[in-house]
């Protein structure tokens, strides 16, 4: 379900904070929800972000200005180096570790859809990292304990992409029997 | 690697997808929800819907299609037509849209790339260029909007860096010399554009066989490559168009 009011959000057995906007827009917009969704996530109850909510994990971001996000996993949102077409956009191959549990059944690489012009630098050593080439290796999805984000959108990632949701659903469930 | 993308655009009216030659002779091509579907199942990158009758009625009938769209289709798709707000754009986005695409209103007015970038990220915004070569000068094109029926003074290129400074995160580029005529795209123009920008490019008009898509990205520069006749009208098929493209060395996602 989608909500914005705190008891949905406290009742929920896993959170998804998804994203089509810029960074300070999205951050704004969650305004007092930031701190409770941080406490609930801190707390172990499972949080997926994708695109701008993954980004919004992170400790800052420049994306028009300079904004704080939810520092749950330790890294800066930063540009996309330049010398490459810049948003990243369309369907880039993710190469799939096998102990992220995100990914079950998917196999070893696929391709996911990404649309965005910045990307997460991680610096959180207690973070696995699932990487995509783009000239560099860019971080696609991360996890740390029960802290999840993709770059990519898996809501648009036609059949496998709906495998990830799936996957998040039922570690969810297991969280909460 | 970033696969190169094959994106089916689906122009509508009422209610009906259509398609022209050169802009005019409409043909119908289906209900816009069901070939949609039909895309996202057959391997299509992603949709772009446009609506080319661009009224304050057909644009209530348009977040209502992107609605059943976004129900049926698990791919970003594009909606665009007459679209000249931030509020428009939120309503369509939130309906489920992963970008819309904007053309006369920013050329009226280009501080709504600005304005729509700021709130919804660069990577929502697409520029959509109607080009048409310019009769007097060799590799100029000028800048058509209302559908194509207006032409400006406006030149593609210099337009196309400035809406790429104002926060545009993809440029669609329309060749209404080759539109519809199956004939191959405007590579020149592609080229041009690619060249000027460093957002992606997607080539649009004159598909009519798979080659056309494999010169669009290779000679024309092109990130990803519109089609609409070469595959509503069944003659090929979306899996036939990245099978040829993959053997030609290309990346797709297939």
């Amino acid at each position: 379900m989608l909500s914005n009011q705190p008891r949905d959000i406290e009742n929920a057995a896993g959170l998804i904070l998804p994203g089509v906007a810029a960074f300070g827009f999205a951050i704004t917009a969650l305004g007092s929800l930031a701190e409770l969704i941080k406490q609930l996530a801190l707390n172990g109850k499972p949080l997926l972000g994708i695109c701008v909510g993954y980004q919004m994990l992170f400790e800052k971001s420049t994306e028009y200005g300079r904004h704080t996000g939810l520092a749950l996993i330790k890294g800066n949102v930063i540009p996309i180096p330049e010398g490459r077409t810049i948003p990243h956009m369309g369907w880039n191959l993710v190469k799939l570790p096998k102990d992220m549990d995100l990914f079950t059944g998917c196999g070893s690489e696929r391709y996911f859809y990404f649309a965005h012009s910045f990307y997460a630098e991680i610096t959180d050593t207690n973070a696995k990292i699932a990487y995509t080439d783009y000239g560099f290796a860019l971080p696609a999805a991360v996890r740390k304990e029960n802290i999840y984000g993709t770059q990519f959108h898996p809501e648009k990632s036609g059949r496998t992409g709906l495998k990830v949701l799936k996957n998040f659903a039922e570690l969810c469930k297991r969280q909460n029997p | 690697m970033l696969a190169k993308r094959i994106i089916p655009c689906l122009d509508v009216t009422d209610g009906r997808v259509v398609k022209g030659v050169r802009f005019v002779n409409l043909r119908d091509a289906g209900d816009p929800v069901e070939l949609g579907a039909r895309y996202s199942q057959a391997g299509a990158d992603e949709l772009v819907f446009l609506d080319i009758t661009a009224t304050i009625r057909s644009r209530k009938t348009m977040v209502e299609l992107v609605e059943k769209v976004a129900e049926k289709v698990f791919i970003p798709f594009t909606v665009g037509g007459g679209i000249s707000t931030v509020e428009q754009m939120d309503e369509l986005l939130r309906s489920g849209a992963e970008k819309v695409s904007i053309n006369t209103a920013a050329v009226n007015n280009p501080t709504l790339i600005t304005q729509a970038a700021q709130r919804f990220g660069n990577q929502c915004i697409v520029l959509a260029i109607d080009a048409r070569r310019c009769p007097e000068k060799p590799r100029r094109w000028n800048v058509c909007v209302k559908a194509g029926t207006q032409p400006t003074d406006l030149d593609v290129l210099a337009w196309a860096i400035k809406a790429e400074k104002l926060g545009a995160g993809e440029i669609l580029l329309t060749s209404m010399d080759a539109d519809g005529t199956k004939a191959g795209y405007d590579n020149q123009l592609n080229k041009a554009v690619s060249d000027a920008v460093n957002i992606p490019v997607i080539a649009s008009g004159g598909a009519g066989k798979p080659q056309h898509l494999y010169d669009a990205i290779i000679s024309g520069g092109a990130d990803a490559v519109l089609i609409a006749s070469i595959t509503h009208f069944q003659n090929y098929t979306i899996e036939q168009l990245k099978q040829y493209l993959k053997s030609r060395g290309l990346p797709v996602n297939l």
